[in-house]
């Protein structure tokens, strides 16, 4: 039997009077592309810290791969690499001595110089090989810890935030990259405030809210059980039927979006407006995004911003 | 087998990059300390060189060098492990180190080996640079090899209790001026301690430091204040305390893993 590639279970974490987390179970398989979500707060860099070991559990047990990440420390290390939120380097060093080092404390030596090389041409980094660490601009850092995440080819990646304040193009790069690694049997965990790029990229999804998970489930299952689907139309008249109201998303001026949970509602609303005597202009119908989810479980916005603050 | 060379290779290259982050910036680290040393040994001995005789047959300038080449030696090997650790952390590139399955031996082993190396560095220079200027004698090599390698681990340990203890350059600093610089200033370096009143030679007596240099003096001369044995049983005493401390913080992640 193949082990999970993350295994969580009744993990609880506090710090100081704060109940972090309230006992998450997680399994994530192998082959993996899982979306970890939720606000400022909720407990993914928790749950991501703990699974890296930079901190410890207050009760419960993780693994990677089978191995405790705590018991077995050094074998669960081994077979996972993070990619922290803080955009941190060291600047005594060039990028490819960091990455040299980086293979190297996990025991891996000159032989691992090809597959540097593949994640600074993936990272479009191979320019930059050769540069200080200080010398590179926000992107080019971000790049270089992705890369140091990589450097020791790791089974399971966990990227914590990893398009906060990235340009289009990088993010672009970046997930052409990471999509190529999770093709080839790498497991990627990822924490986003972009909800679009979870839709996107992730088959299955995690909402955490207050240190608890609110909804597990395959991406297109939470879009069809929370957000079902969006009818704008664009009306002759202002004035809706009362009956109609509490359907409605949003209006402006004579343009009402209504959520539709069922196709069949769509017939009622359009006989409903033709009992009114109603006209209707133009129709557009569309399937509702993570983000309707997100605030049906989760109850505030994402926060669409480079916010450095660890849940 | 293949742990222990994957391990073995880890310890190896942190140790590596622990020497060239100092290496890098070796006139800071090697060339600053040693320019320091210097100047001490010319207006010390020039000013107190005729006034102070410690020893019968040993000119004061000679007797000087060894206990600044072990002050020196001392003060960079500390300086190394903590600031190396402080910068790290402040940074928040420890990450890295942390991330990885380093045991708390291999991370201690690595930072200590390169404190150690540093110590030595600056120690040698300054000896090449001062026997240009005074005859030294060397009558026991194998005690001045000793204490010098067991100093510079036991301020290496130091440097790390104190690197991970800190969480501000500032504490750091206060750890190093009021901890590390009086205990040096304090240990012999530039006075024998049977030219100090009663009262303070029995402070001396605590005072670790003075024993790391007397031993390494007593190589050069052939004496000192107390037999090298005993200085060596108690250098060696304080390394094992200041060796097991720091083990455990590694091993609890205290300040480093919470």
């Amino acid at each position: 039997m193949t082990q999970p590639a993350i295994t969580i279970n009744a993990v609880h974490k506090k710090f100081g009077a704060l109940h972090a987390l309230k006992g998450i179970d997680l399994t994530i398989e192998q082959g993996e592309f899982f979306a970890l979500l939720g606000p400022n707060g909720a407990g993914k860099s928790t749950v991501i810290n703990l699974l890296a070991g930079l901190i410890k559990p207050s009760a419960g047990h993780l693994s990677v791969l089978g191995h405790d990440v705590n018991a077995d420390y050094q074998q669960a290390r081994r077979l996972l690499g993070v990619v922290p939120q803080e955009l941190v380097f060291d600047p005594f060093f060039n990028v490819r001595e960091m990455l040299r080092f980086q293979a190297g404390y996990f025991g891996r030596g000159r032989e691992n110089d090809a597959w540097v090389d593949e994640i600074l041409e993936g990272l479009g980094l191979t320019d930059k090989a050769y540069t200080n660490m200080r010398r590179l601009s926000g992107g080019m850092k971000r790049r270089a810890l992705i890369a140091q995440a990589l450097a020791h080819k790791p089974p399971v990646i966990v990227l914590d935030e990893p398009t906060a304040g990235v340009d289009v193009e990088l993010r672009q790069m970046l997930w052409g990259f990471i999509k190529q690694l999770n093709s080839e049997g790498h497991t990627i965990i990822l924490t986003t405030h972009y909800l679009e790029e979870a839709e996107t990229l992730c088959k299955r999804i995690a909402m955490m809210k207050q240190g608890e998970i609110v909804a597990l489930d395959t991406t297109a299952n939470l879009l069809r059980q929370f957000a079902g689907k969006n009818l704008t139309l664009q009306l002759a008249s202002t004035q809706l039927p009362a009956s109609l109201i509490p359907m409605v998303k949003t209006s402006g001026g004579s343009t009402v979006t209504f959520a539709i949970a069922e196709p069949r509602e769509i017939e009622w609303v359009l006989s409903e407006l033709r009992v009114a005597n109603i006209s209707v202009e133009d129709i557009q119908l569309k399937e509702a995004d993570l983000e309707e989810v997100f605030l049906s479980l989760v109850g505030t916005a994402p926060v669409h911003s480079n916010s450095q603050v660890a849940a | 087998m293949i742990h222990m060379n994957a391990n073995w290779r880890g310890t190896y290259t942190l140790f590596k990059k622990e020497v060239l982050r100092f290496w890098r910036v070796a006139f800071q680290t090697i060339a600053s300390p040693v320019l320091t040393a210097l100047l001490y040994l010319l207006i010390f001995s020039h000013v107190l060189a005729g006034h102070v005789k410690v020893y019968d047959d040993v000119a004061y300038t000679a007797f000087l060098i060894p206990g600044l080449i072990m002050m020196s030696l001392l003060q960079n090997a500390f300086a190394n492990s903590s600031s190396s650790l402080i910068q790290s952390k402040v940074m928040g590139n420890i990450v890295f180190i942390l991330l990885t399955p380093l045991t708390p031996v291999q991370f201690y082993v690595a930072l200590l080996g390169a404190a150690v190396l540093r110590g030595l560095f600056v120690g040698l220079a300054i000896y090449f640079v001062a026997i240009w200027f005074v005859s030294l004698p060397i009558v026991h090599l194998g005690w001045i090899f000793t204490f010098a390698l067991l100093g510079s681990a036991l301020l290496g340990t130091f440097g790390i209790i104190a690197g991970i203890w800190a969480d501000k350059f500032d504490q750091m600093a206060a750890f190093q001026n009021f901890v590390i610089m009086p205990l040096t200033f304090l240990s012999g370096v530039f006075y024998s301690i049977h030219s100090l009143p009663v009262f303070w030679q029995g402070v001396s007596h605590f005072n670790p430091f003075f024993y790391m240099i007397d031993g390494f003096r007593y190589g050069f001369f052939g004496k000192g204040d107390v037999s090298p044995w005993f200085s060596l049983s108690v250098v060696c005493g304080f390394l094992f305390v200041l060796a097991c401390l720091c083990l455990k913080m590694l091993k609890s992640g205290y300040k480093l893993r919470t």
